[in-house]
């Protein structure tokens, strides 16, 4: 079963004089997932770089399925952008069979792996397409197959759906919990969209401004319903979403 | 052809006010000249023809220099841009010294290396090369760094090595940067190659230039200037169309 548990205790990171993060402690089960929001600049990317390895903390400790050194976490986590970043050089499937290719497999037989997903997500009769003929929800979507085929229990999205517009988000929300639904891993997903965060998440953390903490916690409703317009209308979800707001409101300088 | 016709009709243009005002003798009034010393668009033309089997030589010979010379600059440049990208302490310590290298008056060296090499094709490669080397060298390297650090960090996450960053992602990068410096490259290489046969040479259109000059045979001087414009035209075209070929996605 993929998916492995995230262990963070009392993390703390600077750079320089500045302090991004300041004692930050997280327990995540497998296949938990996991929304963090809060003010811009709250060092929810920093913590997102440190969890997967691409930095070390000044203080504190992550662990990913129990493996705490940084290139642990690295084998461990996968990791997707805001910008979807596809290389404009390689066609769709290329973009997406990436990780396969970068492991050694060869062209055909990391396209073969793509292909199967390009089927099951939408994507098939794009696979030759290059990323600047693609939507921007296609491409989002190609970029999701990519973190999704390097095969790594932990996925660190960072606000996946930043540069959508608001029709083709929900559509993208919903897709997203579908994906995760017949694919599940660990996640954490940076967003500042608290009902994005809410509706796709166990469980969602709110960080106080620079230096970010943790200052409260929600448990979103379960299990995540299918039907996003109906799951975000729903009464409990609204209240537990104006709870959400409320904390933020407070984080926020 | 829509696209070609706007810079057709300036030069035909351009021909034709240079013919009048030469074929009127109006330029050789005014500078008060002798009219043979100001040639028109059909002398050189006819010049051209009929020298054509010297011209071809002479631009044979330059030919031969400059992409000989640009080959060179062309290895030399992308190795050294490479080179400096991969190790931080290279670039620091050589990065200042290659634009100080620039400061450096082609012309002033060209005896020089003459004076060293001698009078065969050595020193005009190396000239050509020097002078070539600048651009391709510094184009390619702010390309490599140009790459977006995101896409680093994602490279990293899907496992790619040290190699596999550089190239899928970096080297695709810097490839337009490389050719973008290539052409500047290519338009200031035949000014190379003119300067190290001024330098020393038996052949080639820069000697044929001096020459001409010094005989006062204008129009043929303004032919093999034209044959030298017509060469840096083609390669700079030439180039052109390789990015097109091996950039598609520009």
């Amino acid at each position: 079963m993929p998916g492995e548990s995230i262990s963070i205790r009392d993390l703390a990171h600077s750079f320089g004089e500045l302090r991004a993060i300041a004692g930050i402690d997280l327990e995540l089960p497998p296949q938990g997932v996991i929304g963090l929001v809060g003010p811009s600049g709250c060092g929810k990317s920093t913590l997102l770089e440190l969890l997967c390895g691409l930095r070390e903390p000044s203080a504190g400790a992550i662990a990913v399925g129990g493996e705490s050194s940084a290139p642990g976490r690295l084998r461990r986590c996968s990791y997707m952008p805001q910008r979807d970043l596809l290389l404009p050089w390689y066609s769709a499937i290329d973009n997406a069979a990436l990780a396969p290719r970068n492991r050694g497999a060869g062209r055909a037989a990391a396209r073969a792996e793509a292909a199967e997903l390009f089927e099951r997500f939408g994507l098939a009769g794009f696979e030759t397409a290059r990323p600047s003929e693609l939507s921007g929800g296609m491409r989002q979507r190609v970029a999701f197959l990519r973190t999704l085929l390097s095969g790594k229990p932990v996925l660190a999205l960072d606000e996946p759906f930043a540069s959508l517009d608001a029709i083709t988000r929900a559509e993208m929300q919903a897709w997203l919990a579908q994906a995760l639904e017949a694919d599940p891993r660990t996640v954490v997903l940076v967003s500042h969209d608290v009902e994005e965060a809410l509706y796709l998440s166990d469980r969602v953390a709110v960080l106080s401004a620079r230096p970010g903490r943790i200052v409260a916690e929600l448990r979103a409703p379960a299990p995540r319903s299918p039907d996003r317009d109906a799951a975000v209308t729903h009464p409990a979800f609204v209240a537990l979403r104006e709870q959400a707001m409320q904390a933020l409101r407070e984080a926020s300088p | 052809m829509r696209r070609w016709l706007p810079p057709l009709l300036l030069v035909a243009a351009l021909i034709g006010a240079w013919q009048v005002a030469t074929s009127t003798g109006a330029i050789a009034d005014a500078l008060d000249l002798e009219s043979f010393l100001v040639p028109s668009p059909a002398e050189i033309a006819e010049s051209l023809w009929q020298n054509r089997a010297l011209l071809a030589e002479n631009a044979w010979v330059t030919l031969r220099e400059i992409l000989l010379g640009f080959g060179c600059a062309l290895l030399a440049g992308l190795g050294c841009a490479v080179l400096l990208h991969l190790s931080t302490v290279l670039r620091h310590a050589a990065y200042p010294l290659l634009v100080a290298s620039q400061t450096i008056p082609i012309v002033v060296i060209a005896p020089i290396l003459v004076v060293w090499f001698g009078y065969g094709i050595a020193p005009k490669l190396l000239i050509v090369a020097l002078i070539c080397f600048f651009p391709i060298a510094v184009n390619t390297l702010d390309g490599l760094r140009s790459v977006d650090p995101d896409a680093i960090k994602m490279m990293r996450t899907l496992d790619a090595s040290r190699w596999q960053v550089f190239r899928r992602v970096e080297a695709p990068t810097a490839l337009p940067f490389l050719f973008s410096g290539a052409r500047i490259a290519a338009a200031v290489a035949p000014i190379g190659a003119v300067f190290a046969e001024w330098a020393g040479s038996s052949s080639g259109l820069g000697h044929l230039i001096l020459q001409d000059n010094a005989q006062l045979e204008t129009a043929r001087m303004f032919a093999a200037v034209f044959v030298l414009a017509a060469i840096a035209l083609a390669l700079f075209g030439l180039l052109a169309l390789a990015e097109r070929r091996v950039v598609p996605w520009r």
